[in-house]
C-alpha cells in the first residue's frame, strides 16, 4: 500500500493537500469524491465514462501525464472554461508517477 | 387531467421497473420524463455501453436494457407524457397529489415516486455575453420546428450526433447553413460525417473548424455573431437569423428541488429502513435521486427500493386490505390488457 500526496484546489480557492492511494484503482474524480472537496452531484456526473465535463480540472505542476484518448479529447473540445492545461479527472488514474501532482478544479457548468 | 395510481417522475431503469412492480400489485402507473424518450440516463447518455452488474446479465447493453424491460411492463400499460418536465406538485384536500409540466399537462395520483436520476436534463448553454438576450430571438438550444428554419440564415455549433444531424437535415431547408466546431474532428456515426463532408463540397454547408464562437451581436434579435478560428485567433463576423448551440444536455434536480423535500448533497433524503418515502408522506423517492446512509446508485439498487416503494404504495392506498406477496413464477403475471403469463402446469399422467 503507497500513497501518494496530491495538492487539489476546490472551486472555492481552497487548497488541500491529500493522500491518494495508489493501489485502489481509482481516478482523480474518485479522489475528490472521496473527501468531499466538491458538491455530490456536481463532479463525476457520468460516473467516469468522460460523457461530462463536470469533473475537469487544470493540472498547475508539470507532471508527465497519460496522452489524453479520443474520448477525453472529444469532451473537452465541447466543454467549456476549458484550458490548454484541462483534463478530465475520470481519466487520470492515480500513479506513483503523480506524486507531488497540483491541480485546480475548473468551475461547475451551471 | 391524467388520473393513475402511482405517478413515477423519471422514466430510467428504476421508473420502468416500477411500473413492473406495481401491475403485479394491480396497481396502474404513469411517468412523466423530460426526455422525448424513455430510458433516461442509459438511452442519452450511453446506450452502446455495456453494464456488467445487472443480476442474472453478465453483460447487456445499457439500451438493450432499456428495451427489455419496456417488454416487461408492457402488459401493464404505462402512460407516458415525454418531453415536459415536471414542474410544480400540490396536495389536494383527498390528500392526493396534482403534478404539472412545463407545459401545463397535469396528473393526479394519490402516489408520486420521484425516481428523477440526476435530475431532468437541460441543454448545455455557452458561456457567451447577452445570450439570455437573444432566447427566443435568434438563439435556441433544441430544434422543435425544423420549418421555422425556412430560407434562413442558421448557425450551428457543436461536434456531436446531433449537430452533425441537423446540419445535413436543415442544408435542404435553410438558405445558408454555417456549422462550427472546436475541432476538425467531429464525434458522431460515421455515415454523418461523411455526410457532411459531401455536402460541404457541394458548399451546401459551410464548416468553420477549429473554431468557436465568441460574440452575438443585434440590436434586438440575433443578426450576427463574430467567430474566432483557434489556429489563426482571426476573427470572422457572420450575419446569422439564427445561432443553435448543440453542446449536448445536462442533469438537473431542477424545480423537485423546490417542492418542499428534504435535501442532502443534491438527493432527496428518504426512509431506508422502511419504504424509501421522504419526508412528505406520498411522496417516495427512488433510484440514483435518493439519498441515505450508506447510498449506492447502482440500477440494481434502484430495482430494490422500486420493488419496496411499491408494496409501501399498495399499504397507503388501501390500508384495510392484507396483501401477501405472491412469487410470479407462482401466480404468473396477469397483464391489464388481458395477457397472462404462467408457469406451464406439470402433466401428471402414469407411464406404463
Amino acid at each position: 500500500m503507497s500513497d501518494i500526496k496530491i495538492k487539489i484546489t476546490d472551486r472555492e480557492g481552497i487548497l488541500h493537500e491529500i493522500d491518494a492511494p495508489t493501489d485502489m484503482n481509482m481516478n482523480l474524480m474518485e479522489i475528490v469524491r472521496s473527501y468531499e472537496l466538491a458538491p455530490e452531484g456536481t463532479i463525476g456526473i457520468c460516473g467516469g465514462m468522460a460523457m461530462c465535463a463536470s469533473c475537469q480540472c487544470y493540472v498547475k505542476s508539470g507532471h508527465e501525464l497519460p496522452e489524453k484518448s479520443d474520448d477525453e479529447e472529444a469532451m473537452l473540445s465541447e466543454a467549456f472554461n476549458v484550458e490548454d492545461n484541462s483534463r478530465l479527472g475520470c481519466q487520470l488514474h492515480i500513479t506513483e508517477d503523480m506524486e507531488g501532482l497540483e491541480v485546480e478544479l475548473a468551475p461547475e457548468e451551471l | 387531467m391524467i388520473k393513475t395510481d402511482i405517478l413515477i417522475i423519471g422514466a430510467g431503469p428504476t421508473g420502468l421497473f416500477t411500473v413492473f412492480e406495481a401491475g403485479l400489485l394491480k396497481l396502474k402507473c404513469h411517468l412523466i420524463d423530460a426526455l422525448p424518450q424513455a430510458g433516461g440516463q442509459c438511452s442519452e447518455i450511453y446506450p452502446k455501453k455495456p453494464i456488467y452488474d445487472i443480476p442474472g446479465f453478465p453483460e447487456v447493453m445499457a439500451g438493450e436494457l432499456v428495451d427489455n424491460l419496456m417488454e416487461q411492463i408492457k402488459p401493464f400499460q404505462p402512460g407516458f407524457t415525454l418531453g415536459e418536465r415536471a414542474d410544480t406538485i400540490e396536495k389536494l384536500d383527498d390528500d392526493s397529489f396534482v403534478v404539472t409540466t412545463n407545459k401545463g399537462t397535469k396528473h393526479n395520483a394519490p402516489i408520486v415516486a420521484i425516481a428523477g436520476g440526476l435530475g431532468s436534463f437541460e441543454p448545455r448553454k455557452p458561456l457567451l455575453d447577452n445570450l439570455a438576450k437573444y432566447e427566443d430571438n435568434g438563439i435556441a438550444y433544441i430544434i422543435k420546428e425544423p420549418e421555422v428554419y425556412r430560407d434562413k440564415k442558421v448557425l450551428l455549433a457543436g461536434g456531436g450526433d446531433s449537430a452533425l444531424d441537423w446540419a445535413i437535415f436543415l442544408a435542404d431547408v435553410a438558405s445558408e447553413v454555417t456549422l462550427v466546431h472546436r475541432r476538425n474532428e467531429f464525434r458522431g456515426a460515421l455515415d454523418s460525417v461523411e455526410k457532411v463532408q459531401e455536402l460541404k463540397n457541394l458548399g451546401k454547408i459551410n464548416l468553420i473548424t477549429p473554431a468557436e464562437v465568441i460574440d452575438l451581436n443585434g440590436a434586438e434579435t440575433l443578426e450576427s455573431v463574430t467567430i474566432q478560428k483557434t489556429d489563426s485567433k482571426e476573427n470572422i463576423e457572420i450575419e446569422v437569423d439564427n445561432f443553435i448551440p448543440l453542446f449536448g444536455l445536462s442533469p438537473k434536480l431542477g424545480p423537485i428541488a423546490d417542492w418542499g423535500l428534504e435535501i442532502e448533497k443534491n438527493a432527496i433524503k428518504v426512509d431506508n429502513t422502511l419504504d424509501y418515502q421522504t419526508n412528505i408522506p406520498g411522496i417516495y423517492a427512488i433510484g440514483d435521486v435518493n439519498t441515505y446512509p450508506g447510498k449506492l446508485k447502482l440500477i440494481l439498487c434502484g430495482f430494490h427500493e422500486a420493488t419496496l416503494m411499491c408494496q409501501s404504495a399498495y399499504q397507503r392506498i388501501f390500508p384495510d386490505k392484507k396483501y401477501v406477496m405472491k412469487y410470479t413464477t407462482v401466480g404468473g403475471v396477469t397483464g391489464f390488457d388481458g395477457s397472462k403469463k404462467e408457469a406451464p402446469k406439470a402433466v401428471v399422467k402414469s407411464i406404463n
